[in-house]
């Protein structure tokens, strides 16, 4: 196949994409055939059983972009690689893609879409309509947010804030969860 | 109380169709006792008028001569169809008895019990002294058995997933069966050199037969515990592909070492022209399935006029697939199995949905009856038979069957990892080598044994053994042994609800990116593949080209189904209301007073969240689950929501001002290439020739987006004729058309849409009762007026990216849709 001996010759900043984030092109050329940009669409087409797959598809695109390229493709992905265990934060070298936060960061945001850096009652409410069947009432959805936002939200506020969602998940193996294993 | 009476009710039912099945079995054993006598006073009758000619004397004779008989009894007629039809009503009840003790089906997997109920049948017929029908002939087998078991397995294949997998599965199937066959064959050799075994006449050939008959796997119930835990998609189709493409293979392996026991010597030259032999039939099989695919491809294409014979040829190709392949002695397995792949895709394009439902319900059940009676016939004969029981024989058959699997699994895997982007680990390796269970093929091939085996007799008493220990051992443990070597670490109970939801969303995120991925890692053949099939393949196969025969008519489709739900069904609008009700209790919550949950509360919360969450890797299971059709309920939920959410925030949006750059970005979403089958009405699609078709389908005006389930706020028509202009603008935005024809087009709509712009029945009940929907219409007539209706940012942010502007999306479906029932003859 063809597209397993793209080389980074082929990528556009292929160097700084390694460097950015630790995925080879080589290996991830394996990937794509990318020309031209993706759209949504393409994306949409994949996903489209996934319950929450177009905020997934979302989550690839910028604001205001219509199609990704394969560096952001990467970059994006890039968060899915199993987490280092020898990394430590000394502040010089911006922190990897893969590391947890930025695992936790990338899926906070899948929740809260309009950026406001807090996931409010109704953006939860959204995405438990839209991960759960139809058998549920709307008063055990209500119950049930309500119960998540009690549990995590120690300010106050309503909404639950990064650090909350941090907080959270703190037991939870992130690195396990949220790793695609082909991707060293 | 209930319940228990409920229970109680289902166990009467249960206990009485048993005993129904049991009586229906003595009375076919005694039928046969009483065959005899009924003929015998016919031929009486008969016999009588001769003597008479010759003079004899005869006594009462003109009593005998004149009368009519009033009540006659003739079975021998009806024998052979009678016996039939009673063992299939048999199997069929004792089908039902178990899907009453629904957990029974859980930890027993359906061959077992069919194997049970064979057993008792078998032990009765013993009991009675009466031989089962002799009508597992090695003809009958293989010609009129094994086809539809065969074609079921090709049709319902996932396409997808089995082609992105092709070579792992290939490489398992044909070299994990040579493998086998080979292994086991000459480690049964060696040990029947011992003279102590008394086994020394079996010669190589027939240890080589023999093996190649016990390596057929039927992983069916491992499939079923797969599912059910959620194993990975790329091993559940390398099970799954094993299972379908090892029948083909043993059954050539088979015919080739027949035919090898046969003679009395083998040179080298023989094992050469084995060789050879094998890649003749298996690729020859390939190319008599495409041939005969496409045959059956081309002709659906002219029968839209006689929609009622349509199944009919679905049918007949494939069988003639499968004999023409027999004719010439090659695989005539893989010819049927390629046939109908082949011929799915294009047929269900073709064909009116009527049809198509009909054609998979009868391939569905076709294979359960010939599974079953297989099954059937293998429990009556283990009692009824002459056995040769062996047990050094039979024991290291089965050591070395277990250990064959195993080292073959193994070494495969470690060849085959460096090629695979997902590899295979331990955990997956046992699971593989584990659900190798021995099925129906193994039992019907050594029956079919031909005399000249002189120890047939072992054979298939070794045979029989394999397979009852696989199914009832391995069958009933593989799934405590896959739940506990894949052991979850926390109860579920000492998560918060956080926790749950949130590892839940990371789940389907990361379901997701592995499809991603898996996806675009085979990009560059699957549009060549993709170009290939639209330039030439869909024109010639295909009945219609444009745009209607794809995602509209998917639509369409949708459409109609969600209109005669929307009668029948109460599952209720959950569009538009519940996002009311959330900007309801928006104003509300500030004022409420924190409400304090009790733990049966919250555990409460912890079924509802367990139960309804929906599960990932859907996809896969919707395929294959060999005792009943797809399930793709949770699909169609998930896809119609999708509908629906984008419908509403079509409305919100289209009331708002649109930058320009959403305009661009609305065009984007869209998606719901339907993965499952929508309740089978729907082909099933996966391509991604989504792509082109969308832009077609741009061009023309439609904007493939529908779900007519939403509440269309048709009361001002003024209004709508106002946001004419930015929906057309928006769409001439994307496209350089004459606007003419798109705006024939959405005055086409209008117009539709205004005759048939009553509100869904309000009976549909709402989990919120009728008051929400008088608010929805106030709500959305006020909109109408143009007023700047607040809403709530956040609520709607999630959408904001989705096309506001194309409204009339929603409802552009219309007259596609009335045209299309024009044209249904249903």
């Amino acid at each position: 196949m063809g597209s397993s001996r793209s080389s980074l010759r082929g990528v556009p900043d292929g160097q700084q994409l390694l460097q950015e984030t630790g995925c080879e092109p080589e290996r991830s050329g394996r990937l794509g055939w990318f020309c031209l940009g993706l759209r949504s669409e393409d994306l949409e087409a994949e996903l489209s059983e996934n319950p929450i797959g177009d905020r997934i598809v979302g989550a690839f695109f910028q604001p205001g972009q219509e199609t990704v390229d394969f560096p952001s493709f990467v970059r994006v992905l890039a968060h899915f690689r199993p987490t280092e265990k020898n990394w430590t934060r000394d502040g010089v070298q911006p922190e990897p893609a893969n590391s947890r936060n930025r695992k936790l960061k990338f899926a906070f945001q899948l929740y809260d879409q309009d950026r406001d850096g807090k996931i409010s009652r109704t953006e939860l409410l959204q995405v438990l309509r839209e991960m759960l069947g139809l058998q549920v009432t709307e008063e055990q959805l209500q119950s049930i947010a309500e119960r998540a936002i009690q549990e995590a939200d120690l300010d106050r506020d309503d909404a639950i804030c990064f650090d909350e969602f941090r907080k959270s998940l703190e037991k939870v193996d992130i690195d396990h969860k949220m790793s695609v294993r082909f991707l060293e | 109380m209930e319940r228990f009476t409920l229970l109680r009710m289902r166990t009467n039912s249960g206990v009485i169709c048993m005993i129904f099945v049991l009586f229906l079995c003595c009375t076919t054993g005694k039928c046969k006792l009483q065959e005899t006598k009924p003929t015998n006073s016919v031929s009486l009758d008969t016999v009588k008028p001769y003597p008479n000619d010759i003079g004899e004397p005869q006594p009462y004779p003109e009593e005998e001569k004149g009368k009519l008989p009033v009540f006659t009894m003739n079975y021998s007629r009806i024998q052979i169809p009678f016996e039939f039809t009673l063992w299939i009503l048999l199997a069929s009840f004792s089908k039902i008895g178990f899907h009453i003790y629904h957990k029974i089906t859980i930890w027993i997997p359906e061959s077992c019990l069919l194997i049970g109920i064979g057993l008792i049948v078998g032990g009765i017929m013993y009991s009675v002294k009466e031989e089962p029908p002799a009508v597992l002939s090695s003809d009958v087998f293989f010609l009129y058995m094994l086809p539809p078991i065969v074609l079921e397995n090709g049709y319902f294949m996932p396409t997808r997933p089995f082609f992105e997998n092709v070579g792992t599965v290939l490489w398992y199937t044909v070299v994990g069966t040579l493998w086998n066959s080979i292994g086991i064959g000459l480690s049964l050799f060696a040990i029947c050199q011992f003279e102590v075994f008394d086994l020394q006449d079996i010669n190589l050939q027939e240890n080589l037969l023999f093996a190649s008959i016990i390596s057929a796997v039927d992983p069916v119930a491992a499939l079923n515990v797969f599912e059910d835990v959620g194993i990975n998609e790329q091993i559940y189709i390398v099970i799954f592909g094993e299972g379908l493409f090892s029948d083909a293979v043993t059954v050539v392996l088979y015919s080739m070492f027949a035919f090898l026991a046969n003679m009395p010597a083998i040179d080298s030259e023989d094992v050469f022209l084995g060789v050879a032999r094998f890649f003749v039939v298996g690729i020859g099989g390939v190319l008599f399935g495409l041939l005969f695919g496409f045959m059956a491809a081309f002709t659906s294409r002219f029968t839209n006029r006689v929609r009622e014979i349509e199944p009919l040829f679905i049918f007949m190709f494939s069988y003639l697939a499968y004999l023409v392949a027999e004719l010439f002695a090659i695989s005539s397995v893989m010819a049927i199995i390629i046939c109908a792949i082949t011929m799915k895709y294009y047929v269900e394009e073709n064909v009116s949905q009527r049809s198509c439902t009909t054609i998979r319900h009868v391939v569905k059940m076709l294979a359960t009856i010939s599974e079953t009676l297989i099954f059937f016939f293998l429990g009556v004969v283990t009692i009824t038979t002459v056995h040769e029981w062996n047990w050094a024989y039979i024991l290291f058959t089965l050591l070395f069957a277990f250990l064959w699997r195993g080292l073959g699994i193994l070494v495969l895997t470690q060849i085959i990892n460096p090629f695979r982007t997902i590899q295979f680990n331990l955990k997956d390796q046992f699971g593989l080598a584990y659900g190798g269970l021995r099925g129906a093929i193994c039992f019907a091939l050594v029956f079919t044994l031909g005399d000249t085996i002189n120890r047939r007799n072992l054979f298939v008493t070794a045979s029989v053994a394999i397979i009852i220990f696989t199914v009832f051992i391995q069958g009933i443990s593989i799934r405590p042994i896959i739940e506990y070597i894949k052991i979850r670490k926390t109860n579920k109970d000492l998560n918060t609800i956080n926790v749950t939801i949130h590892t839940r969303t990371m789940e389907h995120l990361l379901c997701g990116i592995d499809d991603l991925c898996g996806q675009w890692g085979h990009y560059y053949w699957k549009d060549k593949f993709k170009r290939f099939n639209d330039r030439f393949l869909r024109r010639i196969l295909l009945r219609d080209r444009k745009a209607e025969s794809s995602i509209v008519s998917m639509y369409k489709k949708l459409e109609l189904q969600n209109a005669i739900e929307l009668l029948d069904t109460t599952m209720g609008d959950i569009s538009a209301a519940p996002s009311l009700l959330s900007l309801q209790d928006e104003k509300k919550e500030a004022s409420r007073p924190k409400k304090k949950f009790k733990a049966t509360d919250i555990k409460k919360m912890h079924d509802i969240l367990s139960k309804n969450m929906y599960r990932i890797r859907q996809r896969t299971t919707a395929f294959t689950s060999k005792h009943s059709l797809p399930d793709d309920s949770q699909t169609r939920e998930i896809l119609i929501r999708r509908h629906a959410s984008i419908r509403r925030s079509l409305r919100a949006e289209s009331f708002r001002e649109q930058p320009a750059q959403n305009i661009s970005k609305s065009l984007r979403y869209y998606s719901l290439q339907p993965g499952g089958n929508l309740d089978s009405a729907l082909p099933l699609r996966r391509r991604s020739h989504a792509i082109p078709e969308v832009d077609r389908l741009r061009s023309s005006g439609v904007s493939p987006r529908s779900s007519s389930r939403s509440l269309i706020p048709m009361s001002k028509l003024n209004t709508i004729e106002e946001r004419r202009s930015p929906v057309e603008a928006s769409v001439d935005s994307t496209h350089p058309l004459e606007p003419s024809s798109t705006e024939d087009h959405l005055d086409e709509v209008f117009t539709g849409s205004r005759v048939r712009g009553r509100r869904a029945p309000v009976p549909a009940a709402r989990r919120r009762g009728p008051n929400r929907v008088d608010e929805d219409e106030d709500e959305n007539v006020s909109e109408g007026q143009g007023e700047e209706r607040h809403l709530p940012p956040r609520g709607w942010a999630p959408e904001n990216r989705d096309l506001g502007a194309n409204e009339a999306g929603n409802s552009l479906l219309r007259p596609s849709s009335l045209r299309s029932q024009r044209s249904w003859k249903t």
